[in-house]
Parts: C-alpha cells; sequence; structure tokens
C-alpha cells in the first residue's frame, strides 16, 4: 500500500500556502498526516500535490484572549492534552482529547486536521460545536470567520474552498467552576465513538442559568438539543426531557449498525455526560 | 538440574528486541526486484482479456505476467490440495493466476514486477482487465439451495463435499429420552491477522539453477512439495528457507498463488523477486475461517445426561479446495470429545462460495464444536433447572475411564482415545477459583445496583500433537558447538527455545551452546512444519530422542578418550568429565573432532562415523489437553458494550516445558477468543464483496479490553511421548467464546436472551434486551 | 517522474543525507534506504502501531509520515534503544523476562511507544499502562507479559 505519486510542496508561511492552494489543480493539505496518509497509501485519494504544512510558522499556538481561547490549527492533539491554559479554561477539551486515538496519533494529529475531516465520530468536532466555536479561515483575498454551525457542509464536507487554509479556532470559555462532561461508547479503547455526548451546565443558586448539549456520531454533523433547561434545578424529570429529546434526534445507517442503536447510545452517554456534568459544578 | 519445567531465558529474544531479527520482509539481496499483484475486484467474474502495455511502458516496471506467460514453466498449473479427501464432490485446486475466471475478490490474475512497490503499484493499477461480472454464491447456506449460483461456471452445483459423522443409535437414542431440546447456531471466525503479514522472496542461482525461495511459511517441507510438483523439478533443486516468522496462526501453513508466481517471476526474469503481501490483501487473499450453521438436538435423560446429539452443519469452504475438509471435519468430531455422549450423528455438508478459501486459524474448527456442546448443555441446564456445572459434572468423561474411547475417529482413520486428563479436576478447580457458587450472590446485590453481571463456564478436551513426525538432528561438530535442524517451524512460539531446552537438557545444559535451525529444508529432507499445536509434541520427541542418542556416543567415545567408565562420566557445560575430577575432562568438540575421521585410523571404539542422530518419532494417535473457562462479565444494557471482569483457565498440557511459553501461549489464545466473541467479523456483502477490510474494521482486541486473567494448571502427563507433553499453542482459544456468551446471558436472565451466535456485537447485545421489552 | 528531495535526518544518533523520493514514507526509508529493518511494517493505515518510532522524542507512526517530513528531524528507531551491544534497555530486559514477546513482529513498535510512555509517566497504574499500548497491536501475547514487564520496571511489579 504505497501512495500514488504526487508533487510535494513544503510552504514556510501562511501566504505561501494559500498562493499554492490557489494556483494548483487537485491539491491536498498535508497537516498531522493521521487521516490523509491513511487514504493516501490505499490509494483512495491520489492528489496530484501535497501541500505540507508542517513546517508553516505562526500556526502552532495556545492563546488565551479574555473569554475566548484561540488554537493554531496546526497545533497537536498532544500539546492540547497537556496544556495547562486548556486543562483549566477549558476542561470540555481536555477531557475530550484523551478520547481521540492514541498518544501515537495525538502527537502528530493536530486540530484543524480533525476539524477539516469532519468524521462523524471524531471528539474535536463535537467539541467545537459544544461551544459554538468559531473557524479562522485564510486565503488569498485574506481572511474569514465561519462559525461552527455553518462549517459542515454534509458530510465529511467542510464549508472551505479549495483555495482556503484553516488556520485557527476560536473557542468561546464558559464561566469558571462550571461543570463539563465528555463521554463516549466506543468498541475499543481509542476508536471512533459509536455515539458521544458533550455537555456544559452552567448554575447559579442550585438553578441551571446556561446549558449546552452536543450528541456527536449519529449525524454528519454534531447535533445540539433543543431543550431549555435554564432557570430550573436539575431533576429527574429533567433527565426524561432531555432523554426524550435526544430521542427525535436525526440518525443515520452505517454499515454496521443502525439508527436505532446508535440513539440508544447517544441516549445513555448523554445521560451520563449530563449527570457526570452536574457533578462537577462547583458549589457556589 | 534439569532445564526441562523452567522458565528459562528464550534463545529468540535478543535479537528481537534489539530489530535485529530478520523477517521476510527484512531480506536484501543484489538485484532485487518487487511485485504486485493485480486482483479480481469482482467475487465472481470472467476474465475476457488482459491489456499490459499502459504498465510496461512505466519505468522501473520489467514484465507483467498472466496465466499464459507462466504455463510454460509449470509442469502442474493447479496447487494440489493439502489433504485430499474422498469426500470431495469436485476437484477445485487453485490455479496459480487466474484464467477466463475469477471466483473471490482478490483472486490474483496478473503480476506486476517492477524496481519497488511503490511503481509496481502504479503499474498495477494501469493493467487492463476485462472484467464480466457473474453472479456471486456469497452465503454458504444460500449457495446449497436450488437454483442457487454456482461459485465456479463449470461447477453443477456449490456442494463441495458431504460426509457423515457419528455412531451408535440415534434415532432410538431420541426416542426413548426423557428430553430434547433444539438448537440453531450461526458461528464465524475470522482471519489470521498476524501483525506481519505473508511474504515470499525466490532467487535462482544462475551457475546451477537451483531455486532458494524464503518464505514466511508454517510448513516448508509441505511447500517444497507443492513447488517441486508445480515446477516439475526434483527436491534437491530446490531449498525452502523459513525466516523468522511474525506470527502464522494457520493460514501460513497454506502455499498460495503469490509464492508460485514469486517462483516463476524469478525464473523467468532471471533476478530476484520479492512479494511482501500488504494489509489489505491479508483481507482478501489470505486465508480464513467464516460461517458455519448449525442445526442441532440434543436428548438427555431426567437428569440431565447425554443420550444423543444429532444434527446438520453447513460450512463455507470458500471458492478453492486449499487444504481439506480438516475444519468441519474437526468441528463435527469435537461434539463428541469431553464428554460423554452415547449416540451422534451430524451431517456435514461443505459448500463452494465466492471468497477465499477457508483454512484453520487457530483452534482449526475445535472452538465451534465446543460452543455447540457448551450451548447445549447451557440450554439442557436451564430447561431442567439445573446448574450449569452440575450438568457438566454428569457428563465429562471421567478420569476413571482414561484412556477413554470416544465413538468418533480422526481423520486419519484412527479411533480417537482420550489419553489421559482429570476433566472434573479442572472443572472444580476453575469454579472454586472463579467463586461460582457465590456468584448468584454477587449477581443479586449487582442487579440491585442496576448492574448486569453473569458468569459462564466452558470446558474442552482438544487434539494436540498431530502426527505422525516431525524430524530433528542434533549434530555436534568440532566447534563443540550443538547445532539442532529441524522441520518444524517457529512462528512466535517458542520453538527454538524449547528444542534447545530439550537438547541441553541431554547434552551439558548450557543453552548459550545449542543453535537452532528451523525450517531449512536443506538441512532436513523431511518435515512437517507448525499446526495443530504438534511441534512441542512431535518435534520436542524426536528431539529428546536425537540427543539422547547423542548423549550416549558422546559418553561412548568420551570413555575412550579420558580412559574412564561410561558410568563415571557426566556432561556438564561444554565438556564431559569424570565425576568428581574436574580435570579429567575433554571438550564435547574434541569429542566430535575423535569421530570425525583422520585418515588410517579407526574411531575411538568401533563407534560409527559423526557426532549426530537424525530422528523422526512416529507417533500417530494425538494427545488430547484439556482445560476450562469460566468468565465473568459485566454488560451495559444501553450500550450492549460487554467488559470482561475476570477470567479464569485451568489447563492441562502434560507435563510442561517452559512455565512461561505455555502461560503466554494460554493467554495470547485468550485473546483471541475474546476477538471470536465479541470483535471480529469478517462481514462480506450478498455480492460476496468484503465490507471489512481494514484494522480500523475488523476488530483486534487491544490491551484495554483484555481482563485480568487468572491461569492455573494440572499436569496429567501423557504415556504417548517420553517427556509426557501435549500441546497447547491453540487451546487457550477454544473455550472462550462460549464461556463469555454464557455469561452475558446469564447477566442478562432478566431478558430472557437466547444467545446462539458468535460473534455478540453491542448492538446484537441491545437487541436481545429490546426484544423482551 | 518520480520527485525526489534531499534531506538530512539524524537516525539513532547518526546523521543520514539521502535522495529520496518525496512519496516514499518514513518506515519505508528506515528499512530500504538506512537498512534499519527493526521498524516493522504491519498495516499502513497507522492502526497496529509496529511501526511507531520515535521523531523528535515522540511516538509516531512511522507508516504515516512521509521521509522528506522528518528531513532536519531526530528519529529513534528500536535499533538506537539498547545502550550499547551487550547491554540491553531495562524496558527490554523487562520484556524478555516476563515473556513480553512472543513473535516479536510487534515489539519495536512497542518498545518505542513503551520508552516514550515511561519518561512522561514514571509510575504508571496497569491501567495508565493498557491505555498506553492500545494503539499497539500484538496477536501473540495477550498483553499480559508486556504490562508485567513495564510495571517491573517502572518499580510497580504486579505481582
Amino acid at each position: 500500500m504505497k501512495p500514488a505519486p504526487f508533487k510535494y510542496h513544503a510552504p514556510g508561511t501562511i501566504a505561501e500556502v494559500v498562493g499554492l492552494l490557489d494556483g494548483l489543480e487537485d491539491a491536498r493539505v498535508l497537516a498531522g498526516g493521521q487521516s490523509l496518509m491513511p487514504m493516501m497509501n490505499m490509494r483512495i485519494v491520489q492528489p496530484a500535490h501535497v501541500v505540507d504544512i508542517n513546517r508553516v510558522q505562526g500556526l502552532s499556538y495556545i492563546r488565551r484572549e479574555g473569554d475566548m481561547l484561540e488554537i493554531g490549527a496546526m497545533t497537536r492533539q498532544r500539546d492540547i492534552e497537556f496544556s495547562d491554559v486548556v486543562k483549566d479554561t477549558f476542561p470540555l477539551m481536555h477531557e475530550a482529547v484523551r478520547h481521540v486515538g492514541h498518544r501515537q496519533t495525538r502527537n502528530r494529529g493536530t486540530l484543524g486536521g480533525s476539524l477539516c475531516q469532519l468524521d462523524p465520530s471524531a471528539e474535536l468536532v463535537a467539541v467545537a460545536a459544544a461551544v459554538d466555536a468559531t473557524v479562522v479561515v485564510a486565503s488569498k483575498s485574506g481572511t474569514r470567520q465561519i462559525a461552527f454551525a455553518d462549517f459542515p457542509l454534509g458530510l465529511m464536507s467542510p464549508a472551505i474552498e479549495a483555495n482556503e487554509l484553516v488556520t485557527a479556532v476560536r473557542f468561546p470559555l464558559w464561566k469558571r467552576g462550571h461543570g463539563f462532561a465528555f463521554e463516549e461508547f466506543a468498541r475499543r479503547h481509542g476508536d471512533f465513538a459509536v455515539a458521544s455526548a458533550a455537555v456544559l451546565l452552567e448554575m447559579a443558586q442550585g438553578r441551571i442559568v446556561r446549558a449546552s448539549m452536543t450528541v456527536g456520531g449519529l449525524e454528519a454533523r454534531p447535533q445540539h438539543l433543543d431543550v431549555l433547561l435554564d432557570g430550573k434545578p436539575l431533576s429527574a424529570a429533567m433527565f426524561e426531557e432531555v432523554a426524550q429529546a435526544c430521542d427525535r434526534l436525526e440518525a443515520m445507517k452505517d454499515a454496521n449498525v443502525d439508527a436505532a442503536y446508535k440513539k440508544r447510545v447517544a441516549r445513555a452517554v448523554l445521560l451520563r455526560a449530563l449527570e457526570k456534568a452536574h457533578g462537577r459544578v462547583a458549589k457556589d | 538440574m534439569s532445564l526441562i519445567g523452567n522458565s528459562v531465558p528464550r534463545l529468540e529474544d535478543e535479537p528481537l528486541l534489539r530489530g535485529k531479527a530478520r523477517f521476510i520482509d527484512d531480506l536484501h539481496m543484489p538485484g532485487l526486484l518487487e511485485a504486485a499483484f493485480v486482483r479480481s475486484p469482482h467475487a465472481h467474474a470472467l476474465v475476457r482479456g488482459i491489456g499490459k502495455d499502459a504498465a510496461l511502458a512505466l519505468k522501473g516496471v520489467h514484465a507483467v505476467l498472466v496465466r499464459e506467460d507462466l504455463m510454460p514453466h509449470l509442469r502442474n498449473e493447479f496447487m494440489v490440495v493439502g489433504l485430499p479427501s474422498r469426500d470431495y464432490k469436485q476437484d477445485l485446486n487453485r490455479p496459480a493466476l487466474a484464467g477466463d475466471e475469477a471466483v473471490y475478490v482478490g483472486q490474483p490474475v496478473a503480476m506486476v514486477i517492477a524496481d519497488n512497490r511503490y511503481i509496481a503499484e502504479d503499474a498495477a493499477a494501469l493493467v487492463e482487465v476485462d472484467w464480466e461480472p457473474l453472479p456471486a454464491a456469497a452465503d454458504c447456506k444460500a449457495a446449497l439451495a436450488a437454483g442457487a449460483p454456482t461459485a465456479h461456471r463449470r461447477s453443477p452445483h456449490n456442494l463441495l463435499a458431504e460426509f457423515p459423522m457419528g455412531y451408535g443409535d440415534v434415532e432410538a437414542a431420541f426416542k426413548s429420552a426423557a428430553h430434547s431440546f433444539k438448537e440453531t447456531f450461526w458461528q464465524h471466525r475470522g482471519g489470521s491477522h498476524s501483525i506481519e503479514c505473508r511474504g515470499t522472496i525466490a532467487a535462482r542461482d544462475p551457475h546451477d539453477e537451483r531455486l532458494t525461495v524464503w518464505t514466511s511459511t508454517q510448513m516448508p517441507h509441505a511447500a517444497l512439495r507443492v513447488l517441486c510438483d508445480m515446477l516439475g523439478r526434483d527436491e534437491d533443486s530446490i531449498r525452502v528457507v523459513t525466516p523468522d516468522v511474525g506470527g502464522g496462526f494457520g493460514p501460513k501453513l497454506v502455499f498460495y498463488p503469490e509464492d508460485i508466481c514469486v517462483a516463476l517471476a524469478a525464473i523467468i526474469l532471471e533476478r530476484p523477486v520479492k512479494w511482501i503481501e500488504d494489509r489489505l490483501e491479508h483481507f482478501v487473499a489470505t486465508t480464513q475461517e467464516r460461517d458455519q450453521y448449525w442445526d442441532v438436538e440434543v436428548a438427555v435423560n431426567g437428569e440431565g445426561r447425554l443420550l444423543a446429539i444429532r444434527g446438520t452443519l453447513i460450512h463455507d469452504h470458500g471458492a478453492y479446495t486449499a487444504r481439506g475438509v480438516n475444519l468441519p471435519y474437526n468441528s463435527a468430531e469435537q461434539i463428541a470429545i469431553g464428554y460423554e455422549l452415547p449416540a451422534y450423528r451430524m451431517n456435514v455438508q461443505v459448500a463452494l462460495t465466492n471468497k477465499v478459501p477457508v483454512t484453520p486459524v487457530r483452534g482449526a474448527g475445535h472452538p465451534q464444536g465446543v460452543f455447540v456442546m457448551e450451548r447445549l448443555l447451557d440450554r439442557v441446564a436451564r430447561e431442567l433447572r439445573l446448574d450449569r456445572a452440575e450438568v457438566r459434572r454428569r457428563n465429562l468423561v471421567p478420569a476413571s475411564k482414561m484412556p477413554y474411547q470416544t465413538g468418533v475417529k480422526n481423520r486419519g482413520g484412527m479411533p480417537v482415545v482420550l489419553d489421559t486428563g482429570d476433566y472434573l479436576h479442572c472443572q472444580e478447580d476453575a469454579l472454586q477459583r472463579a467463586g461460582w457458587s457465590g456468584f448468584a450472590q454477587r449477581q443479586e446485590a449487582a442487579r440491585k445496583e442496576g448492574r448486569y453481571i453473569g458468569i459462564g463456564v466452558a470446558n474442552f478436551v482438544k487434539g494436540t500433537g498431530r502426527g505422525p513426525f516431525e524430524t530433528v538432528t542434533v549434530r555436534i561438530g568440532p566447534s563443540g558447538r550443538i547445532m539442532v535442524y529441524t522441520g518444524a517451524a517457529a512462528m512466535g512460539q517458542s520453538t527454538k527455545t524449547m528444542l534447545a531446552q530439550i537438547v541441553a537438557d541431554q547434552l551439558g545444559g548450557d543453552m548459550a551452546n545449542v543453535t537452532v535451525v528451523a525450517g531449512d529444508t536443506g538441512t532436513v529432507p523431511t518435515g512437517m512444519g507448525g499446526s495443530n499445536s504438534r511441534q512441542a509434541v512431535l518435534a520436542g520427541t524426536s528431539a529428546h530422542s536425537a540427543a539422547v542418542k547423542v548423549r550416549a556416543k558422546l559418553i561412548r567415545v568420551a570413555s575412550h578418550l579420558l580412559e574412564a567408565g561410561e558410568g563415571d562420566l557426566e556432561i556438564e557445560g561444554r565438556s564431559v568429565h569424570v565425576k568428581g575430577v574436574r580435570e579429567m575432562a575433554v571438550d564435547l568438540g574434541k569429542v566430535a573432532s575423535a569421530v570425525a575421521g583422520t585418515a588410517g585410523y579407526s574411531l575411538p571404539g568401533g563407534v560409527s562415523p559423526g557426532l549426530e542422530a537424525m530422528e523422526s518419532v512416529v507417533i500417530d494417535p494425538m494427545t488430547y489437553a484439556n482445560g476450562t473457562a469460566v468468565a465473568e462479565v459485566e454488560v451495559d444494557i444501553d450500550t450492549g458494550g460487554v467488559r470482561i471482569l475476570k477470567m479464569v483457565f485451568v489447563h492441562d498440557c502434560g507435563r510442561i516445558l517452559h512455565p512461561m511459553v505455555v502461560d503466554g501461549q494460554l493467554i495470547g489464545g485468550v485473546a483471541h477468543g475474546i476477538g471470536n466473541a465479541l470483535y471480529e467479523w469478517m462481514r462480506y456483502d450478498e455480492h460476496g464483496q468484503p465490507l471489512v477490510g481494514t484494522l480500523g474494521d475488523y476488530l483486534l482486541v487491544t490491551a484495554t479490553e483484555m481482563p485480568p486473567v487468572e491461569l492455573a494448571h494440572h499436569q496429567s502427563p501423557t504415556p504417548l511421548n517420553p517427556l509426557g507433553i501435549k500441546g497447547v499453542g491453540e487451546c487457550g482459544v477454544i473455550p472462550i467464546a462460549p464461556a463469555v456468551l454464557s455469561a452475558v446471558e446469564d447477566a442478562l436472565t432478566p431478558f430472557n436472551a437466547r444467545i446462539t451466535r458468535t460473534p455478540m456485537m453491542p448492538a446484537d447485545i441491545v437487541g436481545l434486551v429490546r426484544k423482551s421489552a | 517522474m518520480e520527485e525526489s528531495r534531499r534531506i538530512s535526518v539524524e537516525v539513532n544518533g547518526v546523521a543520514h543525507q539521502r535522495d529520496v523520493s518525496v512519496r516514499t514514507t518514513l518506515v519505508d526509508f528506515l528499512r530500504h534506504e538506512l537498512m534499519l529493518t527493526g521498524t516493522h511494517v504491519g498495516c499502513e493505515h497507522g492502526v497496529c502501531g509496529a511501526c511507531t518510532v520515535l521523531v523528535d522524542g515522540r511516538s509516531a507512526r512511522s507508516c504515516l509520515m512521509l521521509a522528506v517530513q522528518a528531513d532536519g528531524a531526530s528519529v529513534t528507531t528500536i535499533e538506537g534503544i539498547a545502550p550499547s551491544p551487550s547491554e540491553l534497555h531495562p524496558l527490554q530486559q523487562a520484556l524478555r523476562e516476563h515473556h513480553g514477546l512472543q513473535c516479536g513482529f510487534c515489539t519495536p513498535g512497542m518498545v518505542t511507544t513503551l520508552v516514550e510512555f515511561l519518561r512522561d509517566c514514571p509510575n504508571p497504574t496497569e491501567h495508565d499502562v493498557r491505555v498506553a499500548i492500545s494503539g499497539n497491536l500484538c496477536r501473540c501475547t495477550g498483553y499480559q507479559g508486556i504490562v508485567d514487564a513495564v510495571l517491573k520496571v517502572a518499580g510497580n511489579p504486579a505481582k
């Protein structure tokens, strides 16, 4: 299983990258390689050009700016995993990233690469959806920002043009002391999730003031739950409401399992995540 | 102090740990070219034509070979099946390359040879094959239905073989039985997925035309025979050498189309040629085990004692006769082994399908037979409201009846006689270690917490050491080094250490002075290789026998050289010395030199020349290992996820040669068994297209899926060989699926779950829970 | 035409300068250009871990890297783990003592993975160890011997 021939480019700046992407036909960006290389080795993809962005300066960073955490697209998953800033301000991400593949893949795999691959089961995709992240994209014409809700166009198809490069992702942070949980069910440790759930809760005086519940793995894009939990304490009835809302979600069948099974799993991980997130809310 | 029974350091480890071993793809030689194959993307298709031009035009391509190119160099185009059987109704041996019809996805139809694999794959993509797809026989059961498409267009039907197995008056037993129960099972095993895939290199010596073939094989002598047969050469003109092998597990004992093609390419191109299988190829081009459909009925008396079992087995054989009908034979035979079964009849149908041929994977059909028996016993227990362990107690062949002649014969026609073993003792030990008797309480307590835990038990008795022999030569040369040459094949199971241990035990005890060369046909004229958990028994016995003979001669010659009585001598390290008088010693090398011959002088003591012995001890009857597995599981009813909390495995492989190696074999087997119970499924669609083609979809057990395993050993030595040993290589796999799935079923008792298939995936387990709702 | 680049890469402390085809994977470069055949190819799609090496000290699947991507990097393969021809690394020694290898094909990838792991996590629990090697497939051992070896080296023997 060897890749088909290609022309190789190793630009050093973002400007060079977007210049190349603008001018080349049938080019693929090589980031961490954990998704692209298997496909190239298996000849599932045979790009004429490979634009290796591993040498581009300025794409790997984790920067807090007030209520926002900006992470460069080429930041390795491993660096996110071991970042104190992430652990401190964005614990949902810290918890989720440990489910992403294995140490060897996280050492090379990148945030941007995972988001652009848009695997329906990808943990980082679910997390970006959970906080309504913003994807920063560069091209020859400048930069633009895409709300994460608009980022997936379809199955494994991000809303970026062939001549655009994702440079960073901006994650809005939740208040200190918020409850969080990322739960998934996978066949083996490190496998893609059958279904995942990301829950964030802010509470005041025992009542929920803000909640975000996102289910991944059921559809091409993660799905938010449309249940309003605001202003109420978390009760057994509320768990039931959440479960029913989860049951109303869309789910696509895949080669291995049917939609009903996936939804059942989603419901289970969601309720577990909700319980855990609730338990993690800092006592005020 | 004897080396036998000790966990001596392995000879294999150092180079493997340092990355200095030599697996097939590690071999480099000048002028080596590399091959890639063009394979059928269709399960069944006519080959109307093959266009080579575009491929040949690519720089770095040396040749594109199709069947017509090979025929002038082949005396016999087909690989003769390894285990011929009178039960075969059709002659469907594999060709080197497909001719005008391809019959499974992955079948090679053309071969590209190029400077390197990258270019070879580029060129393979340019070979133009004009395919005309034909209807495919995808499921073995459907393939036997009237009007089903035939896997080969010239075949009259897909029934490749059919045979009954049994004894006793089954009808009478059912008529008089207090109870009888019917069950239907579907079982699927999967592929080998040794971490090293296959590979072969062939090089022709330009001076004497001798062909050397290096291949990642379990059976080098069998490979030699097929090569000689196909190429029309005598045995002396071909040498098969086995490099380090990264796991075999069964499929590497088969000789493959790629192997003969590599040899032919080396002959045709007059250059060495290499082909290394990649993982995608392994999924479609290496043999595997697949589906079995069982329809069975068990008759018991009022106490749950077995009276008879009858039924049918339909077995997926794949598209060609690659090995034999041994797999379904083993499965059917297994039913009658281990428990007392007065009457038995199984009708076995072996079906052709348009898939890669089916040949043994670790366990070789025995796991399936054990699954059926163990599930039937669980059914009896449930229906008669007996403890599952108690039903087994009442039916296990008791130790007092050993040796016990079962009613079945093995494939060679010999009656299956269980030689030694105390099956009940193993079961009781396993149950006690697993806390069987207290489990109901633990289960109840867990249920109160909303947790579903279960426990299951399964026994097995497995024939090991399949004969008739293995060849081992033990030789000491003037260097004093002890050389051991054998037709046995090493694939990770510590063959070299095992043989060195046995030989060193007779010849000085210094394992560092022993070099073992395994699997080189240039060093031993006969050999059978690795399969059937046989090498410790057969090669070990021959090694022992040869070492004993060399020892005797060594002592005899040394007694002359030292002018001491034979009884006063001992061998220690690399010399022979007089007991208690270390200075009166002679090196092994000196002794060897003394019988190497000096012109004009007689040999000391009137012995024959040389210090060596070659033994191929014949042991026809198999020796039967046994064991009991008890699995404790927790089932998540929301996701269907199963966590194995604990696995107890009590095992008897006769006298243990090397405790650590035995443990390693068992735990490795347990991992494979867990895979077969919960993870591994080589799925195809209704057109014979594989739906699983990467290790991302085909799930091998990793470290996090393994439970804590408690091993315990009993030793019932066998009288069938002087060391009293039984085989162990496959045993770990065999009882795992029924033990685990019985435990899952037990955990889901509130849902009235019935498990009649393996593997069970989480979605299937959820299905059991939902069905009851 | 095969495009090639000149790369400089340090492997096991030795500097190499070679022209490589841009599509040559790092594992093929190591094995067939530098003749360091200790790193093995098991799947070429990043699942089995047999090809694991250390790149600038971090474990990576060398089947998923292009050789050109290692230009300027420092790579450690299994051949660079033992301190000398006469000594083994403690992890290698422990694997030997605990029968943590049988056929040995997955072993180089296991060792490089574990060298990094023990460096980052010198006092692991058994679960930590299993998670650490969950990306390395072994079909022979059932992993127990490997886990025992790692716990022994970490000073926390299981038994």
